[in-house]
C-alpha cells in the first residue's frame, strides 16, 4: 500500500514537473512573466515585506496601506472619508477631524502621499495626503497609522499640486489647481483673465510633533498649478510646480486651456520668501479655515477655526519667483536626487522637457529674461533647458527616479513605463502597462536616496485584467522589478479606490516605531474609565453618560435601568485591555451611528438616542476570546415620564 | 389558528408563573436541572479537584520568574503598591473576595508556588498553553483567558506582595 502510494506521488510529481515546464515556456513565448516572477514577490506566510507602500485612495478618500513585493493590503487609514469600520468621523472622538470652513465634510479625493524626510532621506514618522476637493492636507502618524491632523487649504480650489515634503520636513507644500477671486467674491466667470489668482501654501511642519500651520501663501498668477515637488540636493530651498491653463481659459478647456505652445514650471525659491516673511514680510488676510488635531493623549480631535493667513505678493519679493517654459501643458514636475534636473512631464508633448538647475542659476544671474508673465520674469527655454528625450511615448505624466542615473516615466496614451537615462536621454527599456498608468513610485522617490528595487505603476484602467465585478471593477498596480538593465514585470494586484501617486519606504524605518498599544496610565480622555470600581452611569438633565470598561469578555457595567426614551446617551468606553492585538468593539441596537473599535487602553464614545421603550441588547462586535459571543448587555429604556430609577451594574442582579 | 393558540398558551404560561412569588423565580421556566447536583459532586473522586483547589506548590510555571524567596515579614509598602496596581490591572476580572471571572488570589500561596503565581501574571500566554495547572484553569474558567496586563516585574512582585495580606 505504501509502495503504490510513494509511486503515485513520484508519478505525479513529474507530471507536475512537466506541465509547469509546459506553462513557463509558453508564457515566456507570448512575453509575459517568466517563471521567477512568482518566486520574487513571494512573501511566505509569517515572514514580512521588505517595504511599506503608501497608496492614495483616490476618490475613497481614503490612504491604504500595501506591502512590497507582495502586493498584500494591510489597512486602509481613513483620512477624508467616514469609516464606518474604525468609527472614523463616527465617533465623538473623530468627528472634529472631518470640519471644514464649510462644515462636517464627510468626503474627499485623496491624491498625492508624501513620507517626511530629514537630511533628504525618508524617516518613516508621518505621511502627507492632500484632500483636493475641500482643500485639505492631512498628516498620519506611522507610529499608529491614524490621520492625527488636518489643515484645510484657504484660497485653493481643487488642492492639487500637494502634498510635497522639503528634504528636511521644512514644509508641506499645497498648490491650488483651480485660480479663483481671492477673496472669494460674487463675479462674472468670463472675467476670469487678470483677475483670478492661484495660490501656493508652504505649510510649515514642526519637527517635534508634525503640527501644520499655514507660514505663508504665494500668490501667483491665474493658471492651474498641476503638480510640484521640491528642490533637493543643490536645489535644495526651491519648489518647482508646473502650470497648465496659461491661456486662463474658464471654459471649453479641453480645447481653450492647449491653445500655448509652452506653458510653464514655476521655480519658487522659497528661502527667500521665507527670509521675507521672518522679516515681517507680506500681509495677513482674513480668511476662514479649520485646523483639526487629534490628541494621542486624550484620543480626541478638537477643530480650531483659524481667522488669517498671511499672503505674499511675488512681485514684492524680486528674484524668488521665476517661470521656466515648457512645452504643452506639463503634468508631472519631479526632481531627480542630485536636485540638479526638473523633468516638465508635457502631457500633450511628444517629448520629455528636461530643465538643468544650474542652467537657470546660471540664466537668473545674467538676467537673461525673455519676457514676464504679470511681472514673473520668464526665462528663455533654451537657456533652462538639460535635454530633450526625444519622442519616448504617448502622453507623458509623471517621472521616478532609481538613483542610478536612471528615469522612469509612465505614458498614459500609450500605457507604459519608459526607463531612459539622465543626462544622455536615452530610452533603455519599455514595459506596457494595464492600461493607462496614471503615477509611478520607487520608494524613497521624492529624496536624495531611491530604493531603486522596484517600481510600482497605478493604473486608471483594468478591463479585463481581473475578474470582472459588473460595470465598476478593480483598480490596479504593476509591480516591475528594476534591479536590472531591463525592467520585469512581476506583479498585478487591485487598489482601493482610483491610486494616484503612492509613497514607499524601506519597512525596517517603521515597523520598530509602530506602536502596540495605549497605555492605561497616559490616558488622557476626559470620560476615561481606568479601572473597573470606576465604571458608572451618570445623569444630566436629559443626557446620560455611561462610563464603561471592557476587559476579555464583559463590559462593565453590563446591565443599565432607568434609561428614558428622549435621552440622549453617550457610551464613553475604555477599553481596559493592556495586550498587543485585542481591541473591543461595541454596537449598540438603533444606534444611527457606527460601531466602535477600541483599542488597548484607548476610550472612545459613541451616542445613542433610544426612541423606543424595551429592553436593549449592545454586544462587543471584534471577536476577541473564546467568550467573545458572552460579550453583551442589556439596557432598559423607559417612558420619557416615568421614574425608574438610574441603575447599572455587573455579575447580579440589578436591584 | 388552534395551533398558533396552543404555542400561545405554551408562551404565556411561563410568563404568567415568572410574574408571581419570588421563591418559586429560580424553578418556574425550566424542569431540567441544567448544573448538576452538589451531591454528586462531593462524591467525586480526589483526582477531579478543580485547578482552582488544587495544591501544587513546587510546578514555578513557566516564564522569567525561575526562583524568588519571600521574607517572613510582609513588606507593606510594596503591599500597599501592589493593591494599587492589583485595583488598576487586575479587578476587571478578579475580586478578592470571591470567584468572578477568573479566581479570587485570597489564600493563593497556600495553592501555588510564588514563582508561579508571577509567570501567571506576566507570562499567561504562554502558561495556557503549556503549564497543565494554567491549562486546567483556562477550562474550569470556560475558556476566558487570563488576560496579559504587561506589567513590569516589579509590578507583578507587589501585586504578589499584596496578595500576602489577603486572608
Amino acid at each position: 500500500m505504501k509502495n503504490i502510494l510513494k509511486s503515485t506521488l513520484v508519478l505525479l510529481s513529474v507530471l507536475v514537473a512537466f506541465t509547469s515546464c509546459d506553462n513557463a515556456s509558453s508564457k515566456s513565448n507570448s512575453g509575459a512573466l517568466s517563471s521567477s516572477a512568482a518566486e520574487k514577490v513571494y512573501v511566505a506566510p509569517g515572514e514580512h515585506d521588505e517595504f511599506y507602500a503608501f497608496i492614495s485612495g483616490g476618490f475613497s478618500g481614503q490612504l491604504s496601506v500595501y506591502g512590497l513585493p507582495s502586493g498584500r493590503l494591510f489597512k486602509v487609514i481613513p483620512v477624508f472619508s467616514q469609516d464606518a469600520e474604525k468609527a472614523y468621523g463616527y465617533n465623538e472622538e473623530t468627528k472634529p477631524m472631518l470640519n471644514t470652513s464649510h462644515g462636517f465634510v464627510p468626503w474627499d479625493d485623496a491624491h498625492h502621499p508624501d513620507i517626511s524626510q530629514t537630511n533628504g532621506v525618508v524617516d518613516g514618522r508621518w505621511v502627507f495626503i492632500n484632500g483636493n476637493n475641500t482643500p485639505r492636507i492631512a498628516k498620519i502618524d506611522l507610529s499608529t497609522f491614524e490621520t492625527t491632523e488636518i489643515i484645510e487649504v484657504p484660497n485653493s480650489a481643487g488642492n492639487h499640486s500637494s502634498s510635497f515634503v522639503t528634504e528636511n520636513s521644512e514644509y508641506v507644500v499645497a498648490g491650488t489647481r483651480f485660480s479663483v477671486p481671492i477673496p472669494q467674491k460674487d463675479m462674472p466667470i468670463k472675467d476670469y483673465k487678470g483677475n483670478f489668482k492661484g495660490s501656493l501654501s508652504f505649510i510649515s511642519i514642526d519637527p517635534e510633533h508634525g503640527h501644520m500651520d499655514i507660514k505663508f501663501q504665494l500668490i501667483m498668477p491665474g493658471f492651474d498649478y498641476d503638480l510640484s515637488h521640491p528642490g533637493r540636493g543643490k536645489s535644495h530651498g526651491w519648489f518647482f510646480f508646473t502650470t497648465y491653463n496659461t491661456e486662463e481659459a474658464s471654459t471649453l478647456m479641453e480645447v481653450n486651456a492647449s491653445q500655448n505652445d509652452k506653458d510653464f514650471i514655476a521655480a519658487v525659491n522659497w528661502k527667500k520668501i521665507e527670509e521675507y516673511v521672518n522679516n515681517g514680510g507680506g500681509t495677513m488676510m482674513p480668511a476662514n479655515y479649520a485646523h483639526n488635531v487629534y490628541d494621542e493623549a486624550t484620543h480626541s480631535a478638537t477643530s480650531t477655526m483659524k481667522k488669517e493667513v498671511r499672503i505674499v505678493n511675488p512681485l514684492d519679493v524680486p528674484g524668488a519667483v521665476y517661470f521656466l517654459p515648457t512645452p504643452k501643458s506639463p503634468h508631472g514636475c519631479d526632481v531627480d536626487p542630485t536636485g540638479e534636473y526638473i523633468v516638465g512631464n508635457g502631457k500633450l508633448s511628444a517629448n520629455l522637457t528636461v530643465h538643468s538647475f544650474t542652467k537657470m542659476l546660471n540664466a537668473i544671474e545674467n538676467n537673461k529674461v525673455a519676457g514676464d508673465a504679470y511681472g514673473i520674469p520668464i526665462l528663455n527655454f533654451e537657456d533652462v533647458l538639460a535635454g530633450v528625450v526625444e519622442q519616448p511615448g504617448l502622453g507623458p505624466l509623471h517621472t521616478e527616479f532609481d538613483g542610478k542615473g536612471n528615469a522612469y516615466t509612465t505614458f498614459f496614451i500609450s500605457s507604459e513605463v519608459v526607463k531612459w537615462k539622465l543626462g544622455t536621454w536615452e530610452v533603455v527599456d519599455r514595459q506596457p502597462c494595464y492600461y493607462s498608468v496614471g503615477h509611478l513610485m520607487i520608494p524613497g522617490g521624492n529624496s536624495q536616496k531611491p530604493f531603486g528595487k522596484y517600481v510600482v505603476a497605478m493604473n486608471k484602467i483594468t478591463k479585463d485584467r481581473y475578474l470582472p465585478t459588473g460595470p465598476e471593477v478593480t483598480q490596479s498596480a504593476q509591480l516591475y522589478d528594476i534591479s536590472g538593465e531591463k525592467m520585469e514585470l512581476l506583479l498585478d494586484f487591485p487598489t482601493v479606490g482610483e491610486p494616484h501617486y503612492a509613497a514607499g519606504c524601506p519597512a525596517d524605518l517603521v515597523k520598530p516605531r509602530s506602536k502596540k498599544l495605549f497605555k492605561l496610565e497616559d490616558n488622557k480622555h476626559p470620560y476615561a474609565t481606568l479601572n473597573e470600581a470606576d465604571a458608572k452611569v451618570v445623569r444630566d438633565g436629559k443626557t446620560v453618560h455611561v462610563y464603561m470598561t471592557t476587559i476579555r469578555s464583559h463590559f462593565a457595567p453590563d446591565n443599565i435601568e432607568g434609561i428614558k426614551v428622549g435621552d440622549k446617551v453617550y457610551f464613553h468606553i475604555t477599553n481596559l485591555e493592556q495586550d498587543y492585538d485585542v481591541p473591543h468593539g461595541v454596537s449598540m441596537i438603533g444606534a444611527n451611528t457606527s460601531e466602535l473599535l477600541i483599542m488597548p487602553g484607548q476610550t472612545e464614545t459613541f451616542l445613542w438616542e433610544p426612541k423606543q421603550i424595551g429592553v436593549w441588547p449592545f454586544y462587543c462586535t471584534d471577536f476577541c476570546s473564546a467568550l467573545h459571543q458572552e460579550m453583551q448587555g442589556y439596557v432598559r429604556v423607559s417612558p420619557a415620564n416615568s421614574n425608574t430609577p438610574l441603575k447599572w451594574s455587573l455579575g447580579e442582579d440589578i436591584e | 389558528m388552534k395551533k398558533a393558540l396552543n404555542i400561545a398558551i405554551v408562551l404565556l404560561v411561563p410568563l404568567l408563573i415568572s410574574c408571581g412569588g419570588k421563591e418559586e423565580k429560580k424553578k418556574a421556566g425550566f424542569s431540567y436541572e441544567k448544573k448538576a447536583p452538589t451531591e454528586q459532586k462531593a462524591k467525586k473522586v480526589e483526582s477531579t479537584v478543580p485547578a482552582s483547589k488544587k495544591v501544587d506548590l513546587e510546578n514555578k510555571g513557566i516564564g522569567p520568574i525561575s526562583s524568588i524567596s519571600l521574607p517572613s515579614e510582609v513588606d507593606q509598602t510594596m503591599a500597599t503598591q501592589g493593591a494599587d496596581v492589583f485595583k488598576k490591572m487586575c479587578t476587571a476580572c478578579h475580586r478578592t473576595d470571591k470567584k468572578f471571572i477568573g479566581p479570587s488570589p485570597k489564600n493563593i500561596l497556600t495553592r501555588r508556588s510564588p514563582e508561579w503565581v508571577m509567570n501567571m501574571i506576566l507570562n499567561p500566554d504562554e502558561m495556557v498553553q503549556k503549564d497543565p495547572l494554567a491549562k486546567a484553569l483556562l477550562i474550569e474558567f470556560n475558556g476566558s483567558p487570563m488576560a496579559n496586563q504587561n506589567l513590569s516585574e516589579e509590578d507583578a512582585r507587589a501585586v504578589l506582595e499584596y496578595f500576602r495580606t489577603l486572608k
